[in-house]
């Protein structure tokens, strides 16, 4: 299984912290937005696709489209906003 | 190199303390304390919510305090930063960078500032007249972070 977490203005959109997203072999990060998308509908397509939105793999932020493991933590979030 | 991500408090003598705990080479400790602020973009605040990406946050701070510390020749490095509820006027954020002499100080607590406000997982949600608002990020802090 994949673990996705959404954080900040994301995980409030859409209504949703936390899921789980089967691993098949050669997925990638889009297919897996994309998965979520289908599952969630329109509403996740607007929130996950938004300009700006930062993905991370296992605790780091990612450009691009990297493959996938067994076990990996993705994260969607906007830009951070602390100190 | 200390990391701490709290809700608690924090008491900037004793930090400061602890930064330079059984050591006599420093010569410099540069420090920023962040607050709270009563207003922000000509709103009023009444509190805040601190939102973090627990495992994330604490390793993205602990790979800003090591480039810094491979930029500069520092000594010891701390930041403590809280999450949760705060209140106008309470403590947000604390950086202790310790250096024999300021310049090197200086640099990198600037420099871990400006990497920790654009690199680390955490999200501002400010209370006040008109409910509760996300905080957005600003352009001047990419922009100061871009300097380095």
């Amino acid at each position: 299984m994949i673990k996705v977490l959404f954080f900040g203005r994301v995980r409030e959109s859409l209504d949703c912290a936390e899921q789980a997203v089967p691993f098949t072999s050669g997925l990638d990060l889009d297919a897996l937005q994309q998965a979520l998308i289908e599952e969630g509908g329109p509403s996740w397509g607007d929130v996950l696709t938004e300009e700006n939105m930062i993905r991370a793999i296992n605790h780091e932020v990612v450009d691009g489209n990297p493959e996938l493991a067994e076990g990996d933590e993705v994260a969607f979030f906007p830009p951070v906003t602390g100190g | 190199m200390s990391v701490s991500v709290q809700t608690d408090d924090f008491d900037v003598r004793q930090l400061q303390r602890d930064l330079l705990a059984g050591a006599n080479a420093e010569g410099a400790v540069a420090t920023f304390t962040g607050y709270v602020r009563a207003e922000n973009v000509a709103r009023d605040v009444y509190s805040m919510e601190l939102e973090h990406y627990p495992g994330m946050t604490e390793k993205s701070i602990r790979d800003i305090l090591e480039q810094s510390c491979k930029r500069w020749p520092v000594m010891s490095a701390s930041v403590v930063h809280r999450v949760g509820k705060l209140m106008p006027g309470e403590q947000i954020v604390w950086v202790g960078i310790s250096s024999a002499h300021r310049e090197a100080s200086f640099a990198a607590c600037e420099f871990a500032m400006d990497y920790l406000k654009t690199r680390a997982p955490f999200w501002k949600r400010e209370l006040g007249p008109d409910g509760a608002t996300w905080v957005e990020a600003r352009a001047s802090d990419s922009a100061r972070a871009g300097r380095w």
